[in-house]
């Protein structure tokens, strides 16, 4: 397999122009993640109202194409949408590094299916997973009110 | 030198990964391991294997007699004045514990400082936090400066009459700069202060003479130095491993042992308590052998030649960043690629066979110092030839290529 299955374009642009990187304006809840073994780190801000709709999301901090790709496709594919939504496009997502299945869900658009599966190449390289799910872990625990920086190592 | 015939020892080499030749640039992590070493281990536990020290029975005299001539074989080649000297570890990581250990709860106390450097691998930092937190001590970091070293003058500053013990890398496992060991060796035993040195990096790559060191502690990782895991040394300067107090507890380390009171046995089997590694205690012999039947200053010198070459290769590149700059440097090259994260690096590089080390490699002291997360890294070992930085110089054009830079 080509390493451009890997590193495709939309993840590319993604990754070097992420998306939403920035402390988004009156956000009510956030929280860090960190990758010990590389050192990524990750901190999302939230903006969830009343009926646990994401008004707003947005996320800062550093680390490899794979990592800040999918946390900018995240903070695209989950704003306007209800928590429990946000969920379930999760397990999704995480089947999908699992199994190198495709993705067809059935709350998002075609164009935002296919944006996430550009990540799909990460099946291939067990050692990245952690690099695409990091900023999502975190924003689960950002909107269940988690405290603590979320560890991919613990 | 015949390099493709030293490489053809290595077994590894025979092996594709990602259907590409191995190209091994990782060494300063773990080096590969030689046939002999290989056969060695084999070779202990088909024929010569039971525990060591404890029984009368003949293979127990056997493989004590194998662990114990080991001993002496680092003894030789480290030129230590005695065996007692010499204390087997499980890694380095353990013999800088131990010293810590055992010399903090000897003679460090509130208010006392502890003098390390902002180049120190975790494993020469982490076990003095513990003395830190436990006795109120106070750790000192000398500074390192633009070229990636640490001048003696950083050190000198820091020294009062509350430093205790002084703990430096031999050579940086980032930038590779080589300490003057001597020389703040020279300058701390003016003051009577034990120094302590991480030679994880400068045992596999430098001539090691602990008489010309003089240093009080050193500490050895065998599995960068073509041995198995699970095998650290730490020499001990008699008159510290005379008084020291033990390090763990348990069989094989005891005098005497009655219900209200025990006695300990001198070093170095005061400090190897339990049953020890003894396979790879044995095979580690052979990496010696193998060292030494290459020799290290032809090591030496091979490996200037090559990173010479590697850091002219890969600085003709516009997109690469060398880390640091140090006038001596051993055999690891850090860098960064403009605008590509290490880890995107090294799974780029992998694809071709080629491997390094991406992350901050255990020292995050240092990467915050200089304002990056991670950096990718290149070491050399005797196997490398110019093919491997040419190679290395093709991918970091791939990496390029890839992110369309």
């Amino acid at each position: 397999m080509d390493i451009k299955e890997l590193y495709k374009e939309i993840v590319l642009d993604h990754g070097k122009n992420p998306r939403n990187k920035k402390k988004c304006k009156d956000f009510n809840q956030d929280a860090k993640g960190h990758n010990p073994l590389c050192g990524d780190k990750v901190h999302v801000f939230l903006k969830l109202n009343q009926d646990k709709k994401v008004e707003d999301i947005s996320f800062e901090g550093e680390g490899c194409a794979i990592s800040m790709a999918s946390a900018s496709i995240m903070t695209e594919t989950i704003k306007g949408r209800d928590f429990n939504v946000a969920k379930k496009i999760l397990e999704h997502f995480l089947h999908m590094l699992k199994e190198g299945s495709k993705l067809s869900i059935n709350s998002l658009s075609e164009e935002e299916n296919i944006r996430m599966m550009s990540l799909s190449g990460v099946k291939r390289f067990p050692m990245r997973v952690k690099c695409a799910t990091l900023a999502w872990h975190t924003f689960v625990h950002a909107a269940e009110g988690g405290n603590e920086t979320v560890n991919t190592e613990k | 030198m015949d390099i493709e015939n030293i490489k053809s020892q290595f077994p590894i080499f025979k092996n594709k990964i990602n259907g590409k030749p191995l190209i091994y640039l990782d060494s300063a992590n773990s080096s590969q391991k030689p046939k002999n070493v290989i056969d060695r281990i084999t070779k202990f536990y088909s024929k010569e294997f039971s525990n060591i020290g404890r029984s009368v029975h003949s293979l127990a005299v056997t493989a004590t007699n194998r662990f114990e001539e080991t001993r002496d074989l680092v003894k030789k080649y480290i030129n230590a004045k005695f065996r007692e000297e010499v204390i087997f570890t499980k890694n380095a990581t353990e013999a800088i514990n131990l010293v810590a250990s055992s010399f903090g709860e000897k003679f460090i106390n509130k208010g006392d400082e502890i003098l390390i450097t902002e180049l120190e691998h975790h494993a020469n930092y982490v076990p003095w936090h513990f003395i830190r937190q436990k006795k109120g001590a106070i750790i000192k970091f000398a500074e390192c400066n633009e070229r990636g070293e640490v001048d003696i003058d950083a050190i000198k500053k820091l020294i009062t009459n509350k430093t205790k013990i002084i703990a430096i890398t031999h050579i940086s496992n980032v930038t590779g700069a080589i300490m003057p060991v001597k020389k703040i060796v020279d300058l701390a035993s003016e003051k009577e202060i034990p120094v302590l040195v991480d030679g994880c990096q400068g045992a596999p790559h430098l001539e090691i003479d602990m008489q010309k060191l003089g240093c009080d502690f050193y500490a050895i990782s065998c599995h960068k130095m073509y041995g198995p895991t699970g095998v650290g040394i730490l020499f001990a300067k008699k008159k510290w491993a005379d008084i020291l107090p033990p390090y763990q507890g348990g069989g094989g380390m005891i005098g005497e042992v009655k219900k209200n009171d025990i006695t300990f046995s001198d070093s170095p089997t005061k400090f190897e308590a339990g049953t020890l590694q003894t396979a790879e205690v044995v095979g580690f012999s052979e990496s010696l052998k193998f060292i030494e039947s290459i020799g290290i200053k032809n090591i030496i010198e091979h490996e200037k030649k090559i990173l010479e070459y590697a850091l002219e290769t890969i600085k003709k590149n516009n997109s690469v960043n060398v880390i640091g700059d140090p006038k001596k440097r051993g055999s690891i090259i850090s860098f960064t690629i403009k605008g590509i994260h290490p880890h995107d690096i090294a799974t780029i590089f992998d694809e071709d066979g080629l491997a390094i080390r991406a992350g901050h490699h255990c020292c995050q002291i240092l990467h915050e110092k200089m304002g990056i997360p991670a950096s990718a890294r290149a070491s050399l070992g005797i196997y490398n030839s110019k093919d491997d930085i040419d190679a290395l110089s093709s991918a970091i054009k791939k990496c390029n290529k890839v992110f369309n830079n």
